[in-house]
């Protein structure tokens, strides 16, 4: 299967072993015709309407606006609804260093994020901790905090970048299933029974 | 000009044929119910790429041309995702009113949507105070706004809720007192009436000088009741996150979201149906070929393309003024805009009793 | 010069003085140290607390360096104050009541160092969490990670600040309540839309009136200054470009004239007349972004869209000469990286023939609209004489009447030929502040109109040692960078790598000054007052 995303030919991608790989390994069980289909159409929605959250903490942040801007004006893509709320976004551009501090809070918020959710990991400081790896404060790489989706590297990485990143996450998307898949609702209760948490008692 | 009742009539005496009243008219009512419900939807989408496309453009970009044809299935693909987006479940809240609100505020722009007056004989419910109706129910929406601030338990949307509650119940007043004037002129509040009064000239052209002061109002007025820009102060992005609806996700949120662009639909319709005369299609006196040209025109068309125009203009506020501040704002309504249309209701009275209006 | 150390010693015999090329340092001991801070603050009038330097001198001892200046007569003075106690607790005065930026500078050094100052009425940690193991930049801090872990639970929040007081000839500890009990406490960050980055600011509020904010740092701080002791003389430098991300070059320039200044190096004017241009480019770019995020922040968004058009443009002309769009590494030691691209004189006249219409066209849209006028105007009034009590310099400080700017009271590089205004408007309020950045603009196109069309031949950057060794002693040197003063302390042992080196950035007092003038005024106008104090938050953490 081909999966290209935003009207980009398929030989455009840099990287289709990667998603060839994913799609066999999902596919590998077979799908059933109805369920098949309503997962394309759903995947469609999905990946066509991925709004980001509002979250910047250093200079990659300022690429991210430019990315909003004329230039590179990732409106075309359906980006630009960019939600203040973490309830209402669906990825998280982490654009910025993330230090000991910023640790909590960024964890916090990717919590509040409404399944299904994402994140990029924008720029070497998010990704290894890049130029400030020496130092004290710094978290070395958010992927021991996060799951992550995407890598983008760069120091910031170019808007050009970005959309690759972005469209990227668009193609992961799309061959996501919903129907057994990623979606397999945990009840709460069963999730509080399995990870219990100190101090909460309700 | 074609008169849709026909049809509506023709429709009713077909099912009288094979069914008994009381059937036929439950029919009739989940059909328009389901007509309603697909407007509904498929007008938000509208508007939002609408919307998106028109702040693009202004601000020098493209907007949405990706998905689909020109981007036309943007808000299509949106609304897929936020139908399957999850509904987080919070603790601490009140679960009953929470779940209420989102519901609340839409139903409140769905019931004004029953005597808007689609085209000629195309309306949903047509009785004699359907203005005041209209009034009444589009105030029901500040209640919904109100919940979902203070059920969520959070500091910014409290103080969303409280601000959207200054800022609506003030404006309602302006709005009212524009519609009164526009009522003083008409004669009447009766939807159809007050469009069939404008059949030789529109009120904002007979009504001269009073209608359009009540026109300037009404906008500012009617910008300030849908929460948008430069009144956005409940969900005032970077002040309070997302002001009252911050904790809401998945359809809820959704709710809120299209809830913004029909109420925005309902302020541009009832502007037209008050100063541009409905779907009534435009008129000058005299020249009997243009308007018989005007004539074939279909007055849906009319209608809608009219309060789209008007809405172009509210968009056009939005992403060209700052926002205002919750003391200014109140000043504006209190010092400023209660005066004068006070002023100007006594003025539109004056110009009708001493038959001033062209 | 002469004049002050005469006065001084005449009161305070105990001090020791040392004379450099740029300034004169004072030694006192921390017993007469407030009485001389006194002196020196009343009857001398060094008004501007520039930086507050704490060092670690190993054996000698921990101490400070406190960098005055006196905006009247534009003296300089250093005064140098070992701490007394042992080193599990170092105390020194605090100076809190005679400049108030030293109650954050004092935290500041506190929490790198853990000198404790007497009398602080706030001190706890700036940058750390409380929980906080060591003092990170004393030369003897374990950095092994396990010591303090990443941790993914809330750290833990105190409602009281400590107080150090003496009592009966003893030091004790009190504590205050930030907040009341009946406070509403709004916490606007560190994620917020508003707050341009990760700051966080408790607010007590009664009803949509502030009463207090409570400012928390350190949600972005990467301990620049800690990172640069390991580091050689030309690896600190990139770290100037994650700072301030939009002077990049101007802190970049004054970097390199530090070390060129202490290694004795002379550039060529063709590299000084390259970093001048730079720098005044990058000026108006970031003015540029600031009118374009603040008219977002007031809601109007579309003037985003249009200043961020010019920034584009500049951000093409660096591009081809740096390669980079941001973070241009491009100022070195001894110069710059590379030569100018072949097209860029062409490029910088394309730029000066379109500017004038956008400022025009920004003037048009936002500055005269009658809501951005009273969002503004009367809002976050700033007088001259708080600016200079909270070390608020730049755009800021000149928007409250004080003329401040770096390249006017000590030119550096080649500004003193130039020929350019200071922009100073009185009124200190947020209108003032902005259209300070809007004149600023013209200004910077004025420079580089001169510039451009003159831009002597010669090599663009001389040759330096592969290892860099600087001299044993210590330099200061400011510049102006977009948002102020941008101040730097360096001292060597004579290796390779930096003893100490202390950044004191502009947009740490632009943050702090953020809760005196906005007690009383509106929520939005923490927005509006934050907005024009047009902070970078990465530069106030480092």
């Amino acid at each position: 299967m081909e999966v290209t995303a935003q009207g980009m030919p398929y030989e455009a991608w840099k990287d289709n072993e990667y998603i060839e790989k994913l799609v066999k390994e999902l596919q590998e069980s077979g799908t059933n015709v109805i369920v098949g289909s309503l997962d394309k159409l759903i995947n469609w929605g999905r990946s066509n309407s991925i709004w980001p959250l509002t979250f910047a903490t250093s200079c990659c942040g300022i690429e991210f606006v430019s990315l909003g801007a004329a230039r590179f004006d990732m409106a075309r893509f359906g980006w630009e609804v960019a939600r203040s709320s973490p309830r209402q976004a669906d990825f998280m551009m982490v654009a910025g260093t993330i230090v000991h501090r910023m640790v909590p809070v960024f964890r916090r918020l990717y919590d509040q994020l409404a399944e299904p959710k994402y994140v990029i990991a924008c720029g070497s400081c998010a990704i290894s901790g890049g130029p400030f790896k020496k130092s004290y404060h710094v978290a070395m790489g958010i992927e021991d905090i996060v799951p992550v989706d995407v890598f983008v590297p760069g120091c910031p990485p170019r808007p050009e970048a970005m959309i690759y990143g972005i469209m990227q996450l668009s193609r992961k998307i799309k061959v996501e299933k919903f129907f057994g898949g990623v979606n397999r609702q945990e009840s709460q209760k069963e999730f509080l029974a399995a990870h219990p948490i100190e101090g909460v008692n309700d | 000009m074609q008169d849709l009742s026909v049809g509506t009539a023709w429709l009713h005496s077909l099912l009288l044929g094979f069914m008994p009243e009381w059937a036929a008219v439950t029919l009739e009512c989940l059909l328009v119910g389901v007509g309603l419900m697909l407007l509904y939807a498929v007008l938000a989408l509208f508007y939002i790429l609408f919307e998106r496309k028109v702040c693009a453009y202004f601000q020098c970009r493209l907007g949405p041309n990706r998905v689909g044809p020109w981007g036309l299935l943007q808000s299509v693909a949106d609304m897929f995702k936020i139908l399957i987006k999850e509904l987080i479940s919070l603790n601490h809240i009140d679960k009953f009113l929470f779940a209420l609100a989102p519901y609340l505020v839409i139903i409140a722009s769905m019931l004004a949507f029953a005597v808007l007056p689609w085209g000629n004989g195309l309306q949903i419910i047509d009785f004699n105070v359907g203005i005041f109706f209209l009034l009444a129910v589009s105030s029901i929406g500040v209640l919904g706004i109100l919940l979902a601030g203070w059920s969520s338990n959070n500091k910014f949307t409290l103080i969303g809720a409280l601000r959207s509650g200054a800022q609506m119940v003030s404006y309602e007043l302006s709005m009212g007192l524009c519609v009164v004037t526009m009522v003083v002129i008409a004669g009447s509040m009766n939807v159809t009436d007050i469009v069939r009064s404008q059949e030789h000239l529109w009120f904002i052209f007979s009504g001269h000088i009073p209608a359009i002061i009540a026109f300037v109002i009404f906008m500012i007025a009617g910008t300030a009741e849908t929460n948008r820009g430069p009144f956005d102060l409940p969900e005032a992005e970077s002040e309070l996150t997302a002001g009252y609806h911050t904790e809401y996700s998945g359809i809820h949120f959704g709710f809120f979201y299209l809830a913004e662009y029909l109420n925005l639909f309902i302020v541009s319709g009832v502007a037209a149906l008050l100063f541009f005369g409905g779907w009534m299609p435009l008129h000058i006196p005299g020249f009997d070929a243009f308007n018989h040209i005007m004539d074939y025109i279909p007055s849906v068309v009319w209608f809608i393309g009219k309060a789209v125009a008007l809405s172009f203009i509210i968009i056009w506020f939005k992403w060209t003024f700052p926002r205002l501040r919750i003391d200014q704002l109140l000043t504006l309504e209190w010092k400023y805009l209660l005066p004068i249309n006070l002023f100007n209701l006594v003025l539109m009275v004056l110009v009708v009793t001493f038959g001033l209006y062209l | 010069m002469a004049n002050i150390q005469d006065k001084i010693s005449g009161k305070f015999p105990e001090a020791a003085f040392t004379q450099t090329p740029s300034v004169l340092e004072v030694s006192v001991p921390d017993a007469r140290w407030h009485d001389m801070a006194q002196m020196l603050r009343h009857e001398l009038e060094f008004d501007y607390l520039v930086t507050i330097v704490g060092m670690d001198w190993k054996e000698a001892g921990l101490g400070c360096v406190y960098y005055l200046v006196s905006t009247r007569t534009n003296d300089h003075i250093a005064v140098k104050v070992m701490a007394t106690g042992d080193r599990e607790k170092p105390f020194i005065h605090s100076v809190y009541d005679l400049w108030q930026i030293a109650t954050i500078y004092e935290r500041e050094v506190y929490d790198y160092f853990g000198i404790i100052f007497i009398n602080n009425p706030d001190m706890r940690r700036l940058f750390l969490n409380i929980d906080w193991k060591g003092y990170p930049l004393r030369k003897d801090y374990n950095d092994d990670p396990n010591i303090n872990p990443v941790s993914i639970e809330n750290e833990r929040q105190t409602d009281f600040t400590d107080t150090w007081v003496e009592k009966d000839g003893k030091i004790v500890k009190e504590e205050h309540r930030v907040f009341q009990p009946d406070d509403f406490v709004v916490n606007i960050g560190p994620q917020h839309p508003a707050t341009h980055g990760v700051l966080r600011f408790r607010t007590a509020v009664d009803g949509e009136t502030i009463k207090k904010i409570d400012i928390y740092l350190g949600y972005i701080h990467r301990g620049v200054e800690k990172i640069c002791e390991g580091l050689t003389y030309p690896q600190t430098l990139h770290f100037m470009d994650r700072l301030d991300y939009f002077s990049a070059h101007n802190y970049h320039h004054g970097l390199c004239m530090l070390i060129e200044e202490a290694a004795g190096i002379q550039i060529s004017r063709r590299a000084q007349v390259i970093r001048v241009l730079m720098d005044e480019l990058s000026r108006i770019a970031s003015h540029c972004l600031f009118i374009g995020t603040y008219c977002m922040d007031l809601g109007a968004t579309t003037m985003l869209f249009y200043t961020l058009r010019v920034r584009e443009q500049i951000l093409d002309i660096m591009e081809r000469t740096c390669g980079a769009r941001m973070t241009f590494n491009y100022d070195c030691i001894g110069g710059v990286m590379q030569d100018l691209h072949p097209d860029f004189v062409k490029d910088v006249h394309a730029l000066l023939d379109v500017l004038p219409a956008n400022i025009k066209e920004y003037n048009k849209i936002f500055t005269g609209n009658v809501i951005a006028r009273d969002r503004m105007e009367n809002v976050g009034v700033l007088s001259r004489a708080d600016a200079i009590s909270w070390s608020v310099t730049g755009p800021n400080g000149r928007g409250s009447g004080w003329a401040c700017d770096i390249r006017k009271l000590m030119p550096y590089s080649i500004y003193s030929e130039l020929d350019f205004e200071e922009i100073v408007r009185e009124e200190g309020d947020s209108m003032a502040r902005f259209k300070v950045r809007m004149a600023e603009m013209e200004q910077s196109a004025r420079i580089i109109a001169q510039l451009i069309d003159n831009i002597p031949e010669g090599e663009y950057c001389v040759k330096v040692p592969k290892v860099l060794k600087l001299p044993v002693g210590h330099w200061f040197k400011m510049v102006e960078g977009c948002r102020g003063a941008f101040a730097l302390y360096l001292e060597s042992d004579g290796t390779a790598n930096p003893y100490r080196l202390k950044i004191a950035p502009p947009c740490l007092p632009a943050a702090a000054v953020v809760d005196h003038i906005t007690r009383g005024q509106k929520i939005a106008d923490l927005i509006t007052i934050g907005g024009s104090m047009d902070y970078i938050v990465p530069d106030i953490d480092r």
